[in-house]
């Protein structure tokens, strides 16, 4: 069996961001970056697929400039067998030129499954697996969190609103995989050691016309002070008062 | 603004290796022992159900070779993994220095091929626990005095006796390095690989421990202990070689104490900022500021002193001299940034919820063992006037 799994760097979140000179892009100064972690959970789902069939190959796939090397690599220290940089200056916003990118490495791949996170934790915009799926006319199911493979077919388990979808498909096809499917495991230290020495390619990209570009950003408006408009019993009044006529909540 | 935990960009002097090595340490470390450590810790109770995370990811024995089923890192490397194992709990790290730097270490310095093929993969998956038994209930800064002697017979086969004290891992241990003399003085030290379920060996758990509490700590009794004549590790000769293991070890401590410091550090920082006291965060009081300035002063001196000795052991060229003074003052700097950081967060310093308290009364412990703070002081203290200050 041969499986992709297309993954990306995104910027940890749990830091409070600024925005770079030019209006339209984060800072990167003294940001973090890691594999996202949709896109982690999409490589442990491959490798376990590996751990029970040893002769499956798992690729891993990234686009952008040379630092996505680094989160490549450690796909290939959770246990990946090689790595594919599609080149690029920067990681573009938009979802379909990386789709074209990506569809035009994977199209004669020969891959029995493709993989992706369903979205990713910076631009969120969860179009890439399907957009990459649809170019390469395959059958396409997002956001799974259980998935069973049966030789040349699968199943996986989608959460929708109130309850849960069972989709069949034939394989090849190109899955998005959400939480719940997987813990990721940790890159062992044999793993970076052994990392070193698998191959990583690096070509350029394919990139599709670029119709979509972020104009500007801006961070969310600060939330104004709170107010106190009294105490105990005597302020329930005042409060039903303004709830009804400023905040028009009630 | 700056970054409060890299002041002096340190990370750019670390490879990607060495990068992924401990952010990968550090991951394992922020999901599996943190949630649990504060209450094995009261419970006074070791982890053990970390042991086959650990060595699945494989920390122990890290910057041993990968023909024995170790990782093979560099010794920078296998610093960051005792920093980051020490960010969760000095017990933690005792385990692992433990395993890594005074069992597997020694086999593999001193070994026959063959125990070298017998224990490092087996040690190194988890599957064999080692503890290290050089240390005697009345001789602790001075091993050369050790009681304990092993008797060789005629079938030169040995017959241990003796009692050892304060040996981290000795309850939990299927295997122990055991230090004896074999002869009066101590040019005679042998060490032997003792399993610990050989009849006339036991082990007892040290109660009443203030300190180190989610750690193994115990006393070991040798009566009549029978052993085979491939149980000594025949490279062994003299107090020199507990000596060296010693030196691997302390190393690895260097580290890790910065690894509770940081801990401290940060919950420090974290919490002063996020306090409000007099209608702002208590960070803004110069009096704060200062426990955090002389905190993160102290981290990033220690990080760079670590570093460098890392790179000269990976050189080939470190001395015991410069361990020393590197666990010295590590240590010592631990123990000041992790008392700083209890005092800042007041009345919730003391609580087991934060980490500080635990840190701080572990690296007690620290400072006491692997060498005392003060032999530390009279190791450089004779590396730099040349005269013994113990003769």
């Amino acid at each position: 069996m041969k499986i992709a799994v297309c993954i990306k760097r995104v910027p940890d979140m749990d830091v409070r961001f600024q925005i770079a000179a030019d209006g339209a892009s984060v800072d990167e100064n003294g940001l973090k970056f890691d594999i996202n972690d949709f896109d982690s959970w999409a490589v442990e789902a491959a490798l376990q697929i590996k751990d029970k069939d040893p002769a499956t190959e798992v690729v891993v796939i990234s686009l952008g400039p040379d630092v996505v090397q680094e989160t490549i690599r450690k796909a290939l220290s959770m246990g990946a067998d090689r790595g594919v940089q599609l080149k690029t200056d920067k990681i573009p916003f938009d979802s379909i030129a990386i789709a074209t990118a990506l569809a035009a490495e994977l199209r004669d791949g020969g891959y029995d499954l493709i993989l992706f996170g369903k979205q990713s934790a910076d631009s969120s915009n969860g179009v890439v697996g399907a957009a990459t799926g649809e170019l390469l006319g395959m059958p396409v199911v997002t956001a799974i969190s259980k998935l069973e493979l049966n030789g040349a077919t699968g199943t996986a388990k989608r959460d929708i609103e109130g309850g849960q979808e069972f989709v069949d498909f034939p394989l090849p096809a190109v899955l998005t995989v959400d939480q719940g499917l997987n813990a990721a495991r940790y890159p062992s230290l044999k793993g970076i050691m052994a990392a070193k020495k698998k191959p990583l390619e690096s070509k350029p990209a394919q990139l599709g016309a670029t119709s979509v570009t972020v104009s500007s950003m801006a961070l969310p408006p600060e939330r104004a002070a709170g107010r106190i408009i009294g105490e105990g019993v005597a302020a329930v009044p005042e409060l039903v008062r303004l709830l009804q006529t400023e905040a028009k909540v009630l | 603004m700056a970054n409060p935990f890299d002041l002096f960009d340190i990370e750019s002097q670390l490879s990607e290796e060495e990068r992924a090595v401990r952010d990968s340490v550090r991951a394992f470390v922020t999901d599996r022992v943190l949630p649990i450590i504060g209450d094995a810790y009261v419970e006074g109770r070791f982890p053990k159900e970390l042991i086959p995370g650990l060595a699945e990811l494989g920390v122990f024995g890290a910057n041993l070779p990968e023909e024995y089923g170790c990782a093979g890192l560099n010794n920078v490397s296998y610093g960051l993994i005792m920093q980051e194992l020490e960010r969760g709990d000095s017990g933690i790290r005792s385990f692992a220095s433990v395993q890594g730097a005074l069992v597997m270490y020694p086999i593999y310095a001193f070994g026959s091929e063959e125990q070298k093929r017998h224990y490092l993969p087996k040690m190194a998956a988890g599957e064999i626990i080692g503890c290290f038994g050089l240390t005697e209930p009345d001789y602790g800064s001075n091993p050369a005095g050790m009681i304990t002697r092993a008797r060789e017979q005629g079938d030169g086969s040995w017959i241990l006796n003796g009692a050892k004290m304060w040996i981290t891992n000795g309850s939990t241990a299927q295997v122990a390095i055991i230090w004896a003399k074999t002869d009066e003085d101590q040019s005679s030290i042998r060490g032997f690989v003792v399993p610990t379920n050989t009849p006339g060996f036991s082990a007892k758990n040290q109660k009443g421990k203030l300190s180190l509490r989610a750690s193994d700590t115990s006393e070991l009794v040798l009566q009549d202990v029978h052993v085979p004549a491939d149980a000594i590790l025949p490279k062994s000769g003299g107090l020199k070689s507990p000596l060296m293991c010693l030196t691997q070890a302390r190393y690895g401590i260097s580290w890790g104490a910065l690894g509770a410091a940081l801990a401290c550090y940060e919950e420090a920082l974290s919490y002063g900022k996020n306090r409000v006291m007099f209608g702002k965060p208590i960070a803004q009081f110069q009096l704060q500021q200062a426990r955090l300035t002389e905190m993160v002063t102290e981290i990033v001196k220690g990080q760079l002193l670590v570093l460098h000795l890392g790179r000269l052991k990976d050189a080939g060229t470190f001395t015991p001299q410069q361990v020393s003074l590197a666990k010295r003052n590590n240590v010592h700097v631990a123990c000041e940034v992790a008392r700083e950081a209890r005092r800042l967060l007041g009345g919730n310093g003391i609580l087991a919820e934060y980490g500080a308290m635990r840190h701080m009364e572990n690296l007690e412990s620290v400072y006491t063992y692997e060498g005392t703070h003060d032999i530390h002081t009279l190791i450089v203290g004779q590396a730099v006037t040349g005269l013994s200050a113990f003769e």
